[in-house]
């Protein structure tokens, strides 16, 4: 009996699932304890939900980047993270020029869009240009090449931004009309986190039509399927590639610019952990699947919100914040090595992942 | 294929364009500024100057070669289009900046920036006149090294390659030989103030090229000769080379001094990581980028077990504490290999990332402050003694990491070519085909990542007690890129190529402060390089491997060794 | 007696059933040859007696002893080695390494045999290195020694794939279209070849192949797969002569053998 269990299940998944239950039980032991202790209100965690919303839906548009390319081109873009920092970092100055001559303060909704345009046209240039100079002459290579040459790019963008423009921390100026917060059926939510959800839904609902509806969402989609097929259709596959890398481009300037009104601050290396968190929510929603990478940005943003109270403090940690970001990599980890398919189940089969 | 290289006006305006861009941004991103200060040929030419003239010679050669099929002249014309393009956007960044303020954005595009890119010219029309004309002259000099032959042309190269790095290696020589009776004359004779003298650059350049021409010459005359030589000369001659190696090497500080020692000491701490790192990306194909934990576990288990400070535990010697500091290192890297046996490729390569940042923040955290100390690090760790004799300058440090690479390298040659070096490479090729040819994935996998991680933990230990005190931000994932690209550069699976990749990439920026700077740039840029162009290294494996092979025939099985093409 | 033995296997994938209630007994010293149309399940029935796939039910035994549930590298131990339809060498490794990797289960060196080089480790690297020249010249490569496997030509690829299976001393050799690819007179050498392998060296081989006049010249058994299930075993004459056989394969077989005759 017990020798017909072994035989089904080697050793290694057996020590996993041992690791995994163990994990488990500490989440809802340090729950169970903070819950119990009831240090934190109602309205606390309200606004923890709130926040974790707001930032995982930055997360979510970036992930969107992740999950396209790997959809099209199984390979990680590593550097995508500085395609997201390369549009925000560049608008700050345009934004400090707006601020500086008034003209912010006077049409706030059009100075916004000013932003959001040169953003996303800089993170769009970026991104195609990384997939003509860097990624293009190695679609052939063995799969280690263009992840290496993806974090090649990864630093060199990190150092050029932080050469060019800086190495200190710049802070975005305050949208005097966005300060405050909404009431909102009895809760009040800042104004600037309901701006950010509201129109990172409006650019996800946007990219769903896109992709599931218009011509080149549909070529997108046929290149994922199968290159060769999709080449003999008659589809440019060299031209859906760039328009993909300069969608999740686009995508990410706007996330760029969503991320600088809720934290304000900007620098060279900023890109590079919410990337990191990006690439865990797509993976968390099954990478290379659309929605899957959009829920799984709202579930990071939550967990890295509630998780540090929630857990944390519970097991008696210290300056649990400390840990938020170790939180996320843990749910990288874990999802990796659990459930690398996804949350939402596989648009890949196991060979390709 | 395509339409047959031809060359057009337009291709030539693009190249002009694309090197302008290329010198743009070395202006933009500060290089220029910093490495003006650093004059090569006294009072004539600055590093600043030569990183400027860098692309135009370079991508004028590029452009001429490919124009080539053409008339010889052509080609010459296309560089000088080139050039032209080049310098007249230079010449408009000039004009911009001294015009409008840059600076509010771009902080490099500073006065002194302009300045040096003017060349000494004042008006604008002179300057622009002054950047056209040259760089049009620079790019037709590069091109002109298409019509050179071949061997005259790496001769040329080498040439002008050796100048400009003992230029840049005056300072470091002055440092280490200063006080010796000597270097005076030689000093004198070679170098002014700042730079090299031009009767001292002439003479390198005629050295250096006579001795590339000489060699090149020897080598086409003696290749048929070289089956003569016997066996056991092969032996000697390597056995006396491996005594005149290592006398030297035991006799480097003595020679070199403190400053040079320290470097070498550094760069010794990343030969043993890269060491280690190779087994597990170069052998065994696992991309791993939390590899900076390894080497961060030995550390602190080497601080905490031997440090006298606030933190004080058990007060070990550096002697006792080494092996526990490897042996917990080997266990985290079995630790963390577990949950990735099954994974493969680009996921493993972020979930180990994951693992390294998990270890850095958690440490970083108040969290276990009271027993690593947190964001403050670990204080006061004894320096290591041997029966009275303490390791403690740069110079003594030095036969540490010395011994550290020789026990390591020596691990990792008779692994490479054994059994198990054989499952690994297997196993990086093809893990499907390496399981149904009886190889255990999970032992070789977990036997790498044990190797690599006790290695990176030895390094880590000897980095501790080399310091002193160690800081959770000397533990951060930059750590595992430069490993990373020191082995990339070097060339993957290769052992020399570790110890040139270390030298190159970590013992360069930390002799020059102003690349210090640029180092991740660099590294970043040469990364992707190194894929796009030369994928293998610059000392591949599998050459290596296979001169291996064919000397061991030669000495095994003499008679067939003939037959071999 | 027979070596292997596959009693009612079923392999699913998802709801494809890819191999169905399969039975196929190989006698010691044959060549037994499992033919049948594209996608009839030939490849995930080497795939599952190699461990690489786990088996829906049924069982698989060789010597009268279980594979099922058994990693693959634990059943290459036990004897079993294989080649694969689009071949796959370790590219970049030379023509001996690949050989000397084929040579791992039948080596014990570990760790620490390797870094001290103990007289263990010495004598069974120069017996394996010895073993690995002598299979490289006994599936006839000359001089190639310190090639890169990626280096070499199809044709002599093909060999070495043979050549690591073989170093591993196996029972039971696994071929999976050895002559894919190759011309008629590459295709005699090969179909020669393999009869020499067993007279030479009496090992069993269980083939897959879809050139027809090699399975005929060589097979003492044929078994023919269609879509998972076998519908025919016997000798070369039965199965020629076998109406089902010849409506689900040898119809379009024939014809282009007929072609290929007539080029």
């Amino acid at each position: 009996m017990l020798q017909r269990f072994f035989r089904k299940y080697d050793k290694t998944d057996i020590a996993m699932w041992l690791i995994g239950a163990a994990l488990a039980v500490i989440v809802v032991y340090g729950a169970v304890q903070t819950l119990s202790a009831g240090k934190y209100s109602g309205a606390v965690w309200r606004d923890f939900i709130v926040f974790g919303l707001a930032q995982g839906s930055v997360y979510a548009l970036i992930a969107l980047g992740y999950t396209l390319v790997y959809g099209i081109l199984f390979m990680i873009n590593f550097a995508h993270g500085e395609v997201f920092t390369g549009g925000v970092f560049t608008a700050y100055f345009v934004a400090i020029a707006l601020s500086e001559s008034g003209f912010s303060d006077e049409h706030w909704i059009l100075s916004l869009l000013i932003l959001l345009t040169v953003a996303v046209v800089v993170s769009m240039a970026i991104a195609v240009l990384l997939e003509r100079i860097a990624y293009r002459p190695l679609r052939n290579a063995p799969r280690l090449v263009p992840l290496i040459t993806a974090i090649g790019a990864s630093f060199f963008l990190q150092y050029t931004y932080r050469s060019l423009y800086g190495s200190g921390v710049k802070t975005y100026p305050d949208i005097t009309q966005l300060t405050g917060t909404w009431n909102f059926f009895g809760t009040k939510i800042l104004k600037t986190q309901g701006v950010v959800i509201v129109s990172s839904v409006i650019l996800m609902v946007g990219l769903y039509i896109y992709v599931q509806r218009t011509k080149a969402g549909k070529a997108m989609r046929a290149v994922a399927e199968d290159k060769e097929a999709a080449a003999l259709m008659g589809i440019d596959v060299d031209r859906v590639i760039v328009n993909t890398f300069a969608l999740g481009g686009a995508l990410a300037g706007a996330a760029g610019i969503l991320y600088a009104m809720l934290f304000k601050q900007v620098n060279a290396f900023m890109g590079f952990i919410p990337g990191i968190k990006a690439f865990t929510a797509a993976v968390l929603g099954g990478i290379g699947n659309v929605p899957g990478a959009m829920l799984g940005g709202l579930f990071l943003g939550i967990v890295e919100s509630l998780g540090p109270s929630l857990v944390l403090d519970g097991l008696g940690i210290r300056s649990p914040y400390q840990l938020k970001d170790a939180i996320a990599f843990l749910m990288l980890v874990l999802v990796l090595i659990f459930r690398p398919t996804g949350i939402l189940g596989e648009r890949l089969s196991e060979k390709k992942a | 294929m395509k339409e047959e290289s031809t060359f057009t006006l337009r291709n030539a305006v693009q190249f002009g364009l694309i090197t302008g861009f290329i010198i743009l941004y070395i202006s933009l991103v500060g290089m220029v500024v910093a490495f003006n200060e650093r004059y090569i040929i006294a009072e004539t030419i600055t590093l600043g100057q030569i990183v400027v003239f860098l692309p135009l010679l370079i991508l004028g050669y590029f452009s001429a070669n490919r124009a080539k099929d053409k008339q010889g002249i052509w080609g010459l014309l296309m560089s000088l289009l080139l050039g032209v393009v080049a310098g007249a956007l230079i010449a408009a960044l000039v004009y911009v900046g001294t015009h409008i303020n840059l600076r509010t954005v771009f902080i490099n595009a500073a006065p002194e920036l302009f300045e040096v890119l003017s060349f000494g010219r004042q008006s604008m029309g002179s300057v622009a006149l002054t950047l056209i004309l040259g760089g049009g002259f620079l790019a037709v000099l590069g091109g002109t090294f298409t019509l050179l032959p071949s061997w005259l042309r790496r001769a040329l190269v080498v040439a002008l390659s050796s100048v400009v790095l003992i230029g840049i290696l005056q300072e470091l020589l002055s440092i280490t030989f200063g006080s010796r009776d000597w270097f005076k004359p030689v000093n004198e004779f070679f170098f002014e103030q700042k730079g090299l003298s031009w009767t001292g650059s002439i003479v390198i350049l005629v050295i250096a090229a006579l001795w590339n021409i000489s060699r090149h010459l020897s080598r086409t005359r003696s290749s048929g000769k070289k089956k003569n030589a016997t066996s056991r000369n092969i032996r000697a001659v390597r056995i006396a080379s491996w005594v005149v190696g290592g006398v030297l090497l035991m006799l480097v500080p003595r020679f070199l001094g403190s400053y040079p020692s320290e470097i070498l000491t550094i760069v010794g701490i990343y030969i043993i990581m890269g060491m280690g790192l190779n087994i597990v990306v170069g052998f065994a194909g696992l991309l791993d980028l939390g590899y900076v934990a390894f080497f961060a576990i030995g550390a602190y288990t080497m601080g905490i077990l031997t440090t006298v400070g606030k933190l004080a535990t058990v007060e070990w010697s550096f002697w006792l504490a080494l092996p526990v500091a490897v042996l917990l290192a080997l266990l985290a890297g079995v630790i963390l290999g577990i949950p990735v046996l099954k994974m493969r490729g680009d996921y493993l390569a972020i979930v180990t990332l994951g693992f390294g940042e998990i270890i850095r923040i958690v440490v970083l955290s108040d969290w276990l402050k009271p027993k690593i100390g947190g964001a403050q690090g670990i204080l006061q760790i004894p320096k290591a003694t041997i029966g009275g004799y303490e390791f403690k300058g740069p110079e003594q440090v030095y036969y540490l990491v010395l011994f550290g690479i020789i026990l390591v390298s020596f691990v990792a040659w008779r692994l490479r070519d054994a059994r198990l070096g054989r499952a690994w490479k297997a196993m990086r090729e093809d893990e499907d085909v390496a399981e149904a040819m009886g190889i255990n994935l999970v032992n070789t996998k977990l036997l790498a990542f044990a190797t690599g991680a006790a290695f990176a933990g030895l390094s880590g230990a000897l980095f501790a007690a080399k310091l002193g005190s160690i800081f959770p931000h000397s533990f951060n994932l930059i750590v595992s890129i430069n490993v990373l690209s020191l082995i990339i550069v070097g060339g993957i699976g290769s052992l020399p190529g570790v110890v040139a990749g270390a030298f190159i990439l970590v013992g360069m920026p930390e002799l020059l402060r102003e690349f210090a700077d640029y180092r991740m740039l660099m590294y970043g840029a040469l990364l992707v390089a190194m894929m796009l162009v030369k994928p293998e290294g610059f000392l591949p494996e599998a050459t290596h491997v296979r001169e291996l092979r064919e000397e061991e025939e030669e000495i095994i099985l003499e008679p067939t060794a003939a037959e071999a093409p | 007696m027979a070596i292997l033995e596959v009693v009612n296997v079923t392999k699913q994938f998802g709801g494809l059933t890819a191999v169905s209630d399969l039975n196929i007994s190989v006698p010691e010293k044959a060549i037994y040859s499992v033919i049948g149309p594209n996608g009839a399940g030939k490849t995930t029935l080497f795939n599952c007696i190699t461990g690489f796939y786990k088996v829906t039910s049924g069982d698989i035994l060789l010597d009268g002893e279980s594979l099922v549930g058994l990693r693959p590298d634990v059943i290459a131990r036990r004897g079993i080695s294989r080649t694969y339809q689009n071949i796959r060498l370790f590219q970049n490794l030379t023509a001996l390494e690949n050989v000397l990797v084929g040579r791992h289960p039948r080596m014990t060196a570990g760790w620490f045999g390797a870094v001290f080089n103990t007289p263990h480790t010495r004598q069974e690297e120069k017996e394996a290195l010895d073993k690995a020249r002598e299979l490289l010249r006994f599936v006839g490569l000359n001089n190639v020694d310190d090639e890169l496997a990626k280096n070499l030509p199809y044709g002599q690829q093909r060999r070495l794939e043979i050549a690591r299976a073989l170093a591993s001393e196996p029972k039971l050799l696994l071929l999976d279209e050895p002559t894919a690819g190759m011309n008629p007179s590459e295709t005699e050498g090969m179909t020669n070849f393999i009869k020499h392998l067993r007279d030479a060296l009496g090992i069993t081989v269980l083939l897959i192949e879809h050139d027809m006049r090699v399975v005929m010249q060589i097979s003492d058994t044929i078994s023919v797969l269609d879509y998972g299930k076998k519908i025919a075993e016997g000798g070369p004459d039965e199965i020629r002569s076998n109406p089902r056989v010849i409506e689900a394969y040898l119809g379009r077989g024939a014809a282009t053998q007929h072609e290929a005759e007539a080029a």
